[in-house]
């Protein structure tokens, strides 16, 4: 590598720790991100310096189909897809470093150990986050059921085929044999990583996606610093880790606003026994002191409301009523009340995924408030607005040692002086469980669709107000 | 020291400054840093161009062909959708 390419990769990768590092603010993100755009712009220019004159076509090819592709899918998705499609791209970065070490295998190959080991790893993560990312695309979607799917032995055909994995690299590493037995080695483990990718996601709830799509995050990290092992290239381990450390983090920050461990969203299969263990939850008798009101009433509660937060759940987004939200917002405001939002980690689909819904409905980032800051407003506040929202509001978690989600951080809207809940019917949410929300004194329900309630009730405020 | 081992220095260093640095993002920037990190992932992107040149060998070249347009896709994609997240942030004194 000459020096002039060792040193634009250099500045390459502290264009990525400096964007990186400022897109964890409001104010400087944009300019992070354009930063990071342009660590990769550098390391492509000193890629294509140290490859000298090659024959540019494939390259350009490659290049233009590419930058076509993802500008469509960038400029075309709703916000409310956001998930999906970090997780097709998750995919796409996975599938990308194991292509690029199938493509060594093939091209020089290699007859180190220390080689083999990082190319067979590079394969490894790289095939099971494709995998594993698309199945993930498909549950959210809605192609693949949301439910966990297991059959029996699950966990016993996964330690199989890791061992398999285990046996397949020892075997092409120190096995040796003509060059045809190795090459089937390699093909043999591509499909066993495809393989384990499916059925390592495939086990795992809906309602976990949030943790699985931060923990594939993480898994295209690592899959491109194995690239770098593999191609002997520092800016590839660098910004590989980086990517990696920060997917590790949402995922720790996604687990504990679950109250779950990692092993247990991944092995636990939450959501497949629950049900039957909380009784369904759908009982009737669950709720024997619930209240619920017009749109009508409710809006002469808003109209003498001093302070108001309101929680927004993924049925928010669901129902498409950030817009009509933040007009009631907007005419509470007018009327002197202050006006915040209180949001659970996991309120969407993907860690932040709320904030970035009520942001394109142009909701200021100062109203959106996160569960340790506003927790303690609630016993303040006049009116606490639930839409949309369920288990994230359950006081059990606080308050009762026996429920399945004891200890669960939730938002204490019981304690506002008026509590009401925007809900189609009684049903539960993902948890499976009774909310002993509704039965309180405080709590009125308004039964409906979210938006149709959200409409009714600004109307009814504005007629007040006017 | 060989390869493999700077390799291993590189890569758990870079882990330590990538935990410092994120350890405090606030919860409104997470969707953002996912999807922007995931963009950075794409620098495997490196490795598809270097791959997509082994000449006479067809099976590498198709390989890193595919792994050039996954990447691109990668990059490309998820720097774009990021900075149409992020505009979206406004404040109030911003309007």
């Amino acid at each position: 590598m000459s020096t002039i390419v060792a040193i634009i990769y250099l500045v390459s990768s502290i264009c990525f720790i400096l964007g990186l590092k400022m897109l964890t603010r409001v104010q400087t993100a944009r300019r992070g991100n354009w930063l990071s755009s342009l660590a990769m712009f550098l390391a492509v220019v000193a890629t294509l310096l140290e490859m000298g004159v090659v024959d540019y076509k494939l390259i350009i090819a490659g290049i233009v189909l590419g930058s076509l592709i993802g500008l469509i899918m960038a400029v075309k998705v709703e916000m409310t897809s956001m998930p999906e499609m970090v997780a097709i791209f998750n995919g796409l970065g996975g599938g990308a470093s194991a292509l690029v070490a199938l493509s060594v295998y093939y091209g020089e190959g290699t007859n180190t150990v220390d080689g083999a080991v990082t190319l067979y790893l590079s394969i490894l993560i790289g095939c099971i986050t494709f995998t594993g990312s698309l199945i993930a695309f498909g549950k959210l979607k809605g192609m693949i059921s949301g439910n966990p799917i297991i059959f029996p032995g699950n966990q016993i055909v996964n330690l199989i085929l890791a061992i398999a994995v285990f046996a397949l690299v020892g075997m092409s590493i120190w096995g040796g044999g003509p060059p045809e037995t190795v090459n089937m080695y390699a093909i043999i483990l591509v499909g066993i990583s495809l393989l384990l990718g499916i059925l390592l996601v495939i086990p795992i709830g809906g309602a976990d996606m949030p943790v699985v799509i931060s923990l594939l995050n993480s898994y295209s990290g690592v899959a491109a610093a194995m690239a770098g092992f593999v191609l002997s290239n520092n800016v590839l381990i660098i910004s590989g880790a980086l990517v990696g450390a920060s997917g590790l983090i949402l995922t720790q920050i996604m687990c504990k606003a679950m109250n779950r461990s990692l092993a247990n969203v991944l092995f636990g299969g939450f959501g497949a026994e629950a049900p039957a263990a909380a009784g369904g939850g759908k009982n009737a008798d669950d709720y024997p002191t619930v209240k619920s009101c017009s749109p009508e009433e409710a809006a002469m509660i808003f109209e003498s409301a001093r302070d108001v937060i309101i929680v927004p759940g993924y049925g928010l987004a669901v129902a498409q009523a950030q817009h009509i939200t933040k007009e009631l917002a907007d005419n509470l405001t007018k009327n002197g009340a202050n006006v915040r939002y209180a949001i659970h980690p996991v309120a969407g689909r993907m860690p932040g995924h709320m904030n970035v819904l009520l942001a394109e409905s142009n909701v200021p980032h100062e109203q959106l408030c996160d569960l340790d800051q506003i927790n303690d407003d609630f016993q303040n506040a006049d009116i606490a607005l639930v839409l949309g929202a369920n288990d994230v509001v359950n006081p059990a978690a606080n308050l009762d040692k026996d429920s399945p989600i004891w200890g669960m951080p939730v938002l204490k809207c019981w304690e506002a002086k008026s509590c009401f809940v925007v809900k189609r019917s009684l049903s539960p949410g993902f948890a499976a469980i009774p909310n002993d929300l509704f039965n309180y004194q405080n709590n009125l329900m308004l039964f409906g669709d979210a938006k149709k309630i959200l409409t009714e009730l600004n109307h009814e405020l504005k007629d007040l107000l006017s | 020291m060989s390869p493999l081992l700077i390799g291993i220095y590189v890569f758990a260093l870079a882990v330590f400054v990538g935990f410092e640095i994120i350890t405090k993002i606030p919860p409104t920037l997470h969707t953002p840093l996912m999807s922007g990190a995931n963009a950075v992932s794409g620098i495997t992107i490196v490795g598809a161009l270097i791959s997509s040149q082994h000449g006479s060998m067809e099976v590498a070249s198709i390989l890193g062909f595919s792994a050039l347009v996954f990447a691109t896709v990668n990059v490309v994609g998820g720097f774009l959708v990021t900075d149409r997240m992020l505009k979206m942030f406004k404040s109030k004194k911003g309007k």
